[in-house]
């Protein structure tokens, strides 16, 4: 069996962003796997596990610091690492990117696609879906649960207040991974010194993307503030002498 | 500039959601019509042509399907614009219609700047406006943003659609969501502790935070994925949605699918270590603390 899980590194959302024009500055940031694709990259490899004899692809598509997230990818499971070297990785939409993606895949014949339900940095929430209409399988997307017994998968879908559709489908088949899906390990230090030996191999953009952007970001910017709300910074114990005040000011709960 | 709405039903119901992109579709002036798979027993309030595929024979979520359907739509209506709720149907069933009819998707529209959709980047931290190219696109509005056209009481001109479309999944139903334990909806003062709480063993010092105020402890996803919390507690679009005299997010950055979950709360104070965190934009108070020290040393003062 032929399995393929996509990824992609995102900034760590609680780094400290500054607007370089039309998107955020990519220096002097923390990089790391986008959260859904950790979920990906598990039941990639649980399916592995299970059935035996099977080859499990990770791809990435960016500049030459992805190879880290690679890396812990190859450290959690994965057999062989694909990763499309694109300087521009982070501007391209995702009919762009899904397109480069389907393009590797082709003629690959993965029987099994992962991908995360979204990124988190611009959670578009389009490439998986796209990559599967791309290659004409179908898809499922927002999975929370995955079951795979003889090409046959059962999977749950997540909807609004924790409410699952419960849903079938045959391989070749693609699946977006939602939070939550599974528990995503931790590289062990002898996996990640074995993940030294496998395979990365590097392929260029340009052979693998035949189409233009559908959209263009003109803008980017930082939401005004708008709430007043209060923002208090001090010792702790002075803080919570201040909140106690105010919750007692401002709500009834106290009274 | 005509647009053309996707509603959506789930269980034997019209979702409400309808009503916001109507609001959308009101804001931007547009010409309306709309497409349903659902039943003419529950039919949305809009008084324009709604294209009604009966969820009987099509199913509810079937999307190859109403993929196909919507396709025959578009022919018919030609809009500029197709717009789907930022929801769990949406968000599926928009990159596969635009992809059949090549033509961009653009996600989670929370504003309408010159014309142009915005959307936002790495937990709504930032922005950006986008310009799809060629004059038709597909865009999922997030929930919320727009706010609801409000009941006319209207009736819509049904149109029944069909076609031959085959699915490529089996949908055999739904799970309800884990009930139980307890009702987060009827507590006066809920702390929620989020990822920040850094491990399991400080579920502990939220949830004496909540016994010192009398209320109950609840928790953002991640802690609930992490099976520190129980699922009965979460809050938010997947989880529970709550509106208490005093919300406390400890820990918490404040993403879109919590804030709808909570944001209707009288009073929020928001712990956080990150001063620019999201959940300053719906917070009273933000405090700027570790909560491992914050929070025991508001409880010791209680
Ligand atoms: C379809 C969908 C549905 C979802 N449904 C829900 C839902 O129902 N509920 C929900 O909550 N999420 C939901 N999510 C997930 C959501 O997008 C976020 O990932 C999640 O809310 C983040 O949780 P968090 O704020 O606890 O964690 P993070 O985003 O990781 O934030 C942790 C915060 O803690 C702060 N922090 C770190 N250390 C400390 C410290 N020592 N002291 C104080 N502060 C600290 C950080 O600055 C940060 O702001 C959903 C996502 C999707 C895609």
């Amino acid at each position: 069996m032929k399995i393929l899980v996509c990824i992609k590194q995102v900034p760590d959302m609680e780094s400290k962003f500054t607007i370089d024009g039309t998107w955020y500055n990519t220096s002097d940031l923390a990089w790391r796997m986008n959260e859904y694709d950790e979920y990906s990259v598990e039941q990639a490899v649980q399916v592995k596990e299970q059935v035996g004899d099977s080859d499990l692809t990770v791809l990435c598509i960016g500049p030459d610091r992805v190879k880290e997230t690679m890396k812990k990818a190859l450290a959690m499971g994965c057999d062989r690492g694909v990763h499309i070297v694109d300087d521009k990785a982070a501007q391209r939409d995702p009919w762009e990117i899904a397109s480069m993606i389907a393009k590797f895949a082709g003629d690959k014949e993965f029987d099994l696609i992962f991908c995360g339900m979204q990124s988190q940095d611009r959670a578009s929430a389009q490439v998986g879906i796209y990559v599967a209409e791309m290659l004409c399988i179908p898809s499922v997307s927002t999975i929370v649960d995955f079951q795979y017994d003889d090409a046959n998968v059962t999977v749950k879908r997540e909807l609004e207040g924790g409410v699952k559709a419960l849903i079938s489908t045959g391989t070749p088949a693609l699946f977006t991974c939602q939070l939550g899906l599974n528990t995503p390990r931790y590289p062990t230090l002898p996996n990640i010194m074995k993940a030294k030996k496998k395979e990365l191999l590097s392929l260029q953009a340009d052979d693998f993307l035949e189409v233009t952007a559908a959209q263009e970001t003109t803008e980017m910017f930082f939401p005004e503030k708008k709430g007043g709300g209060l923002v208090l910074e001090g010792d702790p114990a002075e803080l919570a002498d201040r909140l106690i005040q105010i919750i007692k000011e401002k709500t009834t709960v106290m009274g | 500039m005509k647009i053309l709405l996707v509603a959506e039903y789930r269980d034997g119901n019209l979702l409400e959601g309808y009503r916001e992109l109507l609001g959308f579709s009101s804001k931007i002036n547009a010409e309306t019509v709309m497409f349903l798979a659902g039943s003419a027993d529950s039919l949305p309030d809009f008084g324009g042509t709604l294209y009604l595929a009966d969820a009987a024979i099509y199913g509810e979520f079937n999307p190859a399907i109403h993929k196909g359907l919507l396709t025959e739509v578009v022919a018919k209506e030609q809009p500029d614009i197709v717009a789907f709720s930022h929801s769990s149907y949406g968000w599926d069933l928009a990159p596969r219609l635009a992809c059949a009819l090549k033509v961009p998707q653009i996600s989670e529209v929370v504003d309408f700047k010159d014309s142009l959709p915005v959307v936002p980047v790495c937990n709504a931290k930032m922005r950006r406006t986008v310009k799809p190219t060629g004059s038709r696109y597909v865009l999922t509005l997030q929930a919320g943003a727009f706010p609801a056209l409000e009941e006319s009481g209207s009736t819509p001109e049904v149109v029944q659609i069909d076609g031959d479309y085959k699915t490529d999944i089996t949908f055999s139903g739904y799970e309800e969501a884990e009930k139980g334990g307890v009702d987060l909806s009827k507590a006066e003062v809920i702390v929620s502790a989020g990822r920040g709480i850094g491990k399991p063993e400080n579920v502990e010092i939220v949830s004496k935070l909540a016994d010192k105020l009398g209320g109950e402890y609840g928790a953002s996803r991640p802690v609930v994925d992490a099976e520190w919390v129980e699922h009965n507690r979460q809050v938010g679009t997947t989880g529970q949605t709550v509106s208490p005299k005093l919300y406390v997010a400890c820990g918490i950055s404040g993403a879109i699918q919590h804030l709808a979950g909570m944001k209707k709360s009288e009073f929020v104070v928001a712990i956080n270590t990150d001063k620019d965190a999201p959940i300053g934009e719906v917070a009273d108070v933000l405090v700027v603390a570790d909560l491992q020290q914050f929070v025991p040393a508001l409880v010791e003062k209680l």
